[in-house]
């Protein structure tokens, strides 16, 4: 069965560490939907969140061969239910003095950010679960994304 | 050697004849990327070996300098771990790293990349007592509740058979092997790795499974309903068609590596940790001799019915000229061997009793592996007789390494099975391509004696049955330099049985 998985590696923080995980999912055949790499609560680890769509058994097979890698600490596949998922996006979307009230709303709705103002064009700084992110873009779009940015979804288990 | 990778395929062949990690070294650039055929090889096959190569200045790295390869970035796929070195206060500590890691565990190629400046720099040298890794802990010890489970099924099974392979080898287990085969009459097949972890002349021997296995193991496989897989990996070259692969079998696999387990096929019972360690724990558990009267006889009825064999021509056929070398050496040299017919031919007719004695590239498949191994196996077992069984078309992918050989006064035996082809993709081209042939043949072959006399050794043709024995005869008491057979063989023999590549492995060509 195909799903989205969402997957917390922790790994020495190394040179090449990155690519060595990397490599392994497009080895296998997956493709990464987004990777959020950075320091972790201990110092010389870094906590790489990647999410990858893909047949149950395959990413079972990926995540042990995740473990192998000498500089791979931990894996885990992190439960969508359980878990905390975030994500920023900036978006650059067109506006003018005809458009502003409205996208005004949407930001307000959305609990978003409007962190930049230009001439004919501002910037939206969103943080949120996947959905909430997918949903204010899809409202923003008729207005014209010029330009956007994602970090990548970052997930942590609940206490 | 002349070539870095017969450096690469020499540490494997010294690592399979003596379970030591073998080494190779290689300059930068083009030297380390020379090595990138040896490594992978190792890889395939979990070869214990480290392999250093030169890297261009600290200062001039990244740069695209004269020689300089990213030897890390290409062999990360094809290793078990790599370093590329930054201060040389690390090479102390990391050298030891690389050799803890290449034998622990499933064992695997290590490469270590030394820029120039640091091989020149004087440190004060500290070497750690002992290596451990928070992120490498492979689990030796089987967990005794899966033990129990196996041990239950194997209890219960009517029809029980053991497939055994590379990792019984590389976990030193064959002694085990024996006694749990024997405290349960169980039949053992093996995989092309796994030759020599059982003995092959043992009753309970099925020997090998699989495209080229013998009629009555795979028959086994299909009809046992229980199969027990020993440090086997379920290789597309054994399984056949994987669906229809022991249709009617529950299964228990025993490997060190985890992500081996359920990676091919389901498994109902599987047991993480060393094999050695495993069985040892599972012989206790299992009760006394268990015997299976009806299956026992039903496996020795198809070893009657379809016992491997070729038909005699009168020509000098190669499965003759194998069977003589397994006769003259009394079963008791170590046979290496090249990739293609001549290699399936060395496995089904010469009978492995010992482990460490078939030294074979199984995962990559490389051609020109034979000659630098056995160069390697020679090395390390300076006592043993080794051959090299090899193909004319493989024999000239590292021909050079007559060379070293003769150099360093090694009597390694090379027996050419010399059938003007690239003789098994002839056979595919033959039986699955209405005999197409295309690229396949090798009439201009160069004369294999001259060469052996040109390198400083002695070369031998022989194109009858007698000339076969007496160069066979003769080659053995040459103890001071290298000895070329040239086999002149029945040109389009073909290698039976065989399981065209996605069938179900009963679904055989059988002769
Ligand atoms: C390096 C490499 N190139 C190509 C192949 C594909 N291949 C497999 S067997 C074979 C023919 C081998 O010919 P030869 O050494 O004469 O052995 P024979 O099959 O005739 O015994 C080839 C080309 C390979 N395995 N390795
Ligand atoms: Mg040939």
């Amino acid at each position: 069965m195909e799903h989205k998985h969402t997957i917390t590696v922790i790994v020495h923080d190394k040179p090449g560490v990155l690519s060595r995980v990397a490599g392994l999912f497009s080895r296998r055949g997956f493709n990464i939907e987004s990777l959020a790499v950075g320091t972790s609560e201990t110092p010389g680890l870094s906590r790489m969140t990647i999410v990858a769509k893909g047949d149950d058994e395959a990413l079972e097979q990926i995540m042990k061969q995740l473990y192998k890698l000498i500089d791979v600490l931990r894996v885990y596949d992190m439960p969508t239910d359980t878990a905390v998922e975030r994500e920023i996006v900036l978006a650059k979307v067109h506006a003018n003095a005809n458009t502003r009230a409205e996208i005004n709303q949407i930001v307000e709705i959305f609990r978003a950010n409007i962190v930049n103002v230009g001439e004919d064009s501002m910037i939206i700084e969103m943080t949120g679960e996947s959905s909430k992110v997918e949903g204010i873009l899809k409202l923003l779009e008729k207005f014209g994304i010029q330009e956007l940015v994602r970090t990548g979804k970052i997930a942590m288990l609940r206490s | 050697m002349r070539h870095e990778q017969g450096a690469a395929h020499a540490a494997d062949g010294y690592a399979r004849a003596t379970g030591k990690v073998g080494v190779c070294m290689a300059t930068s650039g083009p030297g380390a990327t020379n090595l990138v055929t040896g490594i992978a090889n190792a890889h395939m096959d979990s070869i214990p070996m480290v392999a250093i190569t030169g890297q261009v200045g600290t200062a001039l790295l990244g740069k695209d300098s004269f020689q300089e390869a990213d030897i890390t970035g290409i062999t990360m796929p094809i290793t078990k771990n790599n370093y590329l070195i930054k201060a040389a206060e690390d090479i102390p500590y990391i050298m030891k790293e690389a050799f803890y890691l290449a034998r622990t565990g499933r064992p695997g190629p290590i490469v270590v990349d030394v820029p120039k400046d640091l091989q020149f720099k004087k440190i004060n040298f500290k070497y750690p007592d002992s290596i451990s890794l928070a992120s490498f802990k492979p689990n030796f010890k089987g967990h005794p509740k899966q033990i129990t489970a196996a041990a239950k099924l194997i209890a219960a099974s009517e029809r029980p058979l053991i497939y055994a392979g590379g990792g019984v080898i590389s976990s030193e287990a064959s002694k085990e092997l024996l006694q749990f085969a024997e405290k349960c009459n169980i039949p053992v097949t093996t995989t092309l790795m796994g030759k020599g972890a059982f003995p092959e002349t043992h009753e309970l021997a099925m020997h090998m499974l699989g495209m080229h296995g013998t009629a009555y193991a795979n028959f086994a496989v299909q009809e046992c309903d229980l199969l027990i897989a020993i440090g086997a990996r379920f290789d597309d070259r054994v399984t056949g068609h994987l669906a229809r692969f022991a249709p009617h079998a529950k299964i228990i696999h025993i490997d060190i590596d985890p992500a081996e387990i359920g990676k091919n096929v389901g498994v109902d019972v599987p047991i993480v940790g060393d094999v050695k360690s495993v069985l040892t724990a599972l012989i206790e558990k299992v009760g006394p001799k268990e015997k299976h009267p009806a299956w026992v006889a039903k496996l020795e009825e198809w070893k009657a019915k379809y016992p491997l064999g070729y038909k005699d021509t009168g020509e000098l056929k190669p499965q003759y000229v194998i069977e003589q070398i397994y006769r003259i050496t009394k079963g008791g040299a170590i046979i290496c061997t090249e990739v293609g017919q001549h290699q399936m031919w060395s496995a089904q007719f010469y009978k492995y009793d010992k482990p460490r004695h078939w030294i074979s590239s199984g995962g990559l498949g490389t051609m020109g592996f034979g000659l630098p191994a056995a160069i390697g196996a020679q090395m390390g077992r300076p006592d043993a007789v080794v051959f090299d069984i090899a193909g004319d078309g493989s024999i000239q992918m590292n021909i050079q390494e007559l060379t070293t050989a003769v150099n360093n006064k090694l009597p390694i035996k090379i027996a050419v099975l010399n059938n003007c082809y690239l003789g098994m993709v002839r056979q595919w081209q033959e039986l699955l391509h209405g005999k197409r042939y295309s690229h396949t043949d090798l009439c201009n072959n160069p004369d294999f004696v001259k060469i052996a006399e040109a390198y400083g050794a002695v070369g031998i043709r022989a194109t009858t049955k007698e000339e076969a024995i007496k160069a066979i005869e003769e080659s053995l008491k040459i103890k001071d330099r290298p000895v070329l057979m040239d086999f002149r063989v029945a040109k389009e023999e073909n290698v039976f049985p065989f399981v065209p590549a996605g069938q179900a492995i009963n679904e055989m060509i059988i002769d």
